[in-house]
């Protein structure tokens, strides 16, 4: 179980290959974290991401084979994944694809499909989850949103729809668990440099893998609902949420 | 979050620290007999008993399992006017067992800072007070207790029977089987009234240095020591020290058992905001505190209520801690360690921690006569398998869970106290690190396998076995 101080001892990662994913795991193995599932499309590249966290001081890194668009088999698949002696104390959804934004304009296909994966898979995939850590009676689900959810952007709004989405669901989720002893932490990173996002123009106030970590690790210790990174965007944010349209428009970001 | 109300069904639970409050289902006992059925109905995620939920960690709550509380079961079952012996039901709290038994010249052999507590609270944790150098710790006073075992025998413990079972469940954080009942000599108290004398230290040598050479004059002692003076000051202490009065020491026409404070007269608000307690407010109160203590007084009559229960005067006094709640970190450090003790003391000056309370307390060494423990052969140092107090230190800080660089501090005074042979309380803890563990406590293999004979299944349950493993 989680400490006072909000240290989790046994960690879940849905998209455990993400970098986000990796990079929270190792900054929470730094701390009380001594085991972590990795769950993933192809567990089999995580071999060595694995060993780094056994090195940094896990004491157990299982890799486990999941499957984001099967949703007939989510149920199952969180079944299995806490079928274990020990709780799990924190689930950290980080799966998800950008898209082209471009191309998915006029492709139907593709922008349903990126919908699906960031938003309906997530949603099915968190009920379950959500149901054993009530029964377990504690736990924090952490739902990677981005700040492209909080306004959408010329540049990635398909992205950003499925993003607003997932947060609305994860804000109403987290109000709705009242005082079942679970707590949902919605993260809104900004531009985050990383593979998914490598020949893209960094947008302003762009962080990294390991920035959003420290933010997640932090965000645990404070109880914290919604967390950004870097911080100063919830300031810029609220403020370029409220700015108007014809202005918004012209400023092209 | 709720720590105390009376009703049965699905509730959050947290310490009286506030801190990680986890969901269970509560089921409020109301006689002893009913233990054994209710024990039956736990699920696969165990069971654990609460008294009033005045441990500051997880010890009392049990995460999506069963809770039984305890406060519903508070008979008194015999008692002894004449050997004050008196044998009572677990959920019988020491604010009514004092209140029967004072007037008739019996007190609580051992008492904590709070009356809120329940004798089983009290055996589960197995506690110590004031007066630990001299009566030892609670279950040094206890003739038998009744363990409702998870399997659904109800077993009669004594250290002279049962002894392996009687030391793994004083002081087992009730991970043995529920405490239904308990046998427990009381001592002699002519008097509600306690005579006091106060004096100042200024440095934590001389507090220490005082204590070692005057406590065994005394039944009571304690010192608070102010954690924000440094420099030549640091650890400067207020040592407060008294016995109970006798008839023949109460002035003219006073009655033997003070008039019961009429308590709730002060009550911390519902809601407080963080940082209410910061270094500037604690700072102001620590000093006024050392101010006013007199540089030395002797014999000062003081109501046993107002000398054992400060605190107790303000209702709900952990919500001043603010939404994010308490960690209460209480060390014991062997004697011959006071420099380890001296390095902590410092760190915690050092890291200008906001500490109102700090308290310092020298523990009984397993030498000091007294003729319970003589006739036994045994220590006075808890007995317990997980009993805390050892024959040295023990200091006491609460500190607010929202303090930026806790973690590391508290981890870093954990590694110096396990390397010094020392330990933490489990009954206040919140947030050890499971590895030192075993260091801290070395006979819990011992205990988990005696642990294993009364509850094969595992059904008994806590977060803290959770999270530290026990």
């Amino acid at each position: 179980v989680k400490d006072a101080l909000g240290s989790v001892q046994s960690l879940l990662v849905l998209g455990g290959g993400s970098e986000i994913g990796l990079a929270t795991a190792r900054a929470l193995v730094a701390g009380r974290t001594r085991t972590v599932i990795l769950a993933a499309r192809r567990p089999d590249e995580l071999v060595a991401a694995a060993e780094g966290l056994e090195r940094a001081g896990a004491r157990a890194v299982e890799r486990v084979e999941f499957h984001a668009g099967d949703h007939q088999g989510h149920e199952q698949f969180v079944g299995r994944v806490f079928d274990r002696d020990e709780d799990i104390d924190a689930v950290l959804v980080a799966f998800g694809v950008l898209g082209d934004q471009r191309s998915m304009e006029s492709d139907a296909r593709a922008a349903r499909a990126l919908i699906e994966t960031n938003f309906l898979d997530a949603v099915s995939v968190i009920i379950p989850v959500v149901e054993r850590l009530r029964a377990q009676g504690h736990g924090t689900l952490v739902v990677l949103s981005s700040v492209a959810a909080e306004r959408p952007r010329r540049s990635n709004f398909i992205y950003g729809a499925s993003k607003a989405g997932l947060d609305a669901f994860a804000q109403g989720l987290g109000d709705a668990l009242g005082e079942t002893g679970v707590d949902v932490m919605v993260v809104r990173p900004g531009f985050v440099r990383t593979k998914m996002t490598a020949g893209l123009e960094p947008a302003p106030l762009s962080t990294t893998p390991e920035a959003v970590a420290q933010a997640i690790v932090e965000g645990l210790r404070r109880g914290a609902h919604t967390v950004w990174v870097p911080p100063v965007l919830r300031s810029v944010m609220s403020i370029v949420r409220h700015l108007p349209r014809p202005l918004f428009r012209r400023l092209q970001i | 979050v709720a720590s105390t109300s009376p009703t049965s069904g699905p509730r959050l639970l947290s310490g009286w620290g506030r801190t990680a409050p986890t969901r269970a289902t509560v089921h409020r006992l109301t006689h002893a007999a009913d233990a054994g059925a209710a024990l039956a109905r736990a699920g696969g995620r165990g069971v654990v008993a609460r008294g009033l939920g005045r441990s500051y960690g997880d010890a009392a709550q049990n995460a999506g399992g069963l809770v039984l509380l305890t406060t519903g079961m508070r008979a008194i079952k015999a008692f002894d006017a004449r050997t004050g012996i008196i044998t009572v039901e677990a959920g019988l709290d020491i604010d009514e067992l004092t209140r029967l038994t004072l007037p008739g010249g019996w007190f609580v052999p051992v008492t904590p800072g709070t009356r809120w507590i329940t004798v089983g609270g009290a055996i589960a944790c197995d506690i110590h007070g004031k007066n630990h150098h001299r009566d030892g710790s609670f279950c040094d006073h206890v003739v038998s207790l009744e363990l409702q075992t998870p399997s659904g025998e109800r077993t009669t413990l004594t250290p002279g029977d049962t002894p392996h079972e009687f030391w793994a469940t004083a002081g087992g954080m009730g991970l043995t089987g529920v405490i239904v009942e308990a046998t427990i000599q009381l001592i002699g108290a002519e008097t509600g009234w306690m005579r006091v004398d106060t004096e100042r230290a200024r440095d934590l040598g001389d507090a220490l240095d005082r204590m070692s050479r005057g406590d065994d004059g005394y039944r009571y002692s304690v010192a608070w020591i102010d954690l924000l003076a440094g420099g030549r000051t640091l650890g400067r202490s207020v040592l407060t020290r008294g016995d109970h009065a006798t008839l023949g020491e109460l002035p003219a026409g006073a009655q033997h058992v003070p008039q019961r404070r009429r308590s709730l007269h002060l009550a911390a608000p519902r809601r407080v905001p963080s940082g209410l307690l910061n270094r500037q407010t604690v700072r102001a109160f620590n000093e006024l505190w050392y101010r006013r203590a007199p540089r030395s007084e002797r014999g000062r009559l003081q109501s046993f209520e107002s000398f054992f229960y400060p605190l107790d005067g303000v209702v709900g006094w952990n919500r001043l801690y603010g939404p994010r709640g308490f960690v209460q970190y209480q060390l014991a450090l062997p004697f011959g360690e006071e420099d380890s003790l001296r390095r902590i003391v410092a760190r915690l000056h050092d890291a200008d921690v906001p500490s109102c309370l700090g308290v310092l307390k020298r523990f009984g060494a397993n030498t000091t006569g007294g003729t319970e423990a003589e006739t036994r052969g045994q220590t006075r140092a808890g007995r317990g398998s997980l009993s805390f107090p050892l024959p040295g230190w023990t200091l006491a800080v609460d500190l607010p869970a929202s303090l930026a660089g806790l973690g590391p501090l508290l981890d870093g005074l954990d590694e110096l106290v396990a390397e010094a042979g020392g330990r933490v309380y489990l009954a206040k803890d919140a947030r050890l690190r499971r590895e030192l563990i075993e260091s801290m406590y070395p006979e819990l293999p011992r205990w988990r396998a005696i642990r294993a004979s009364l509850d094969p299944e595992h059904a008994m349950r806590s977060d803290l076995a959770r999270r530290i493993g026990l």
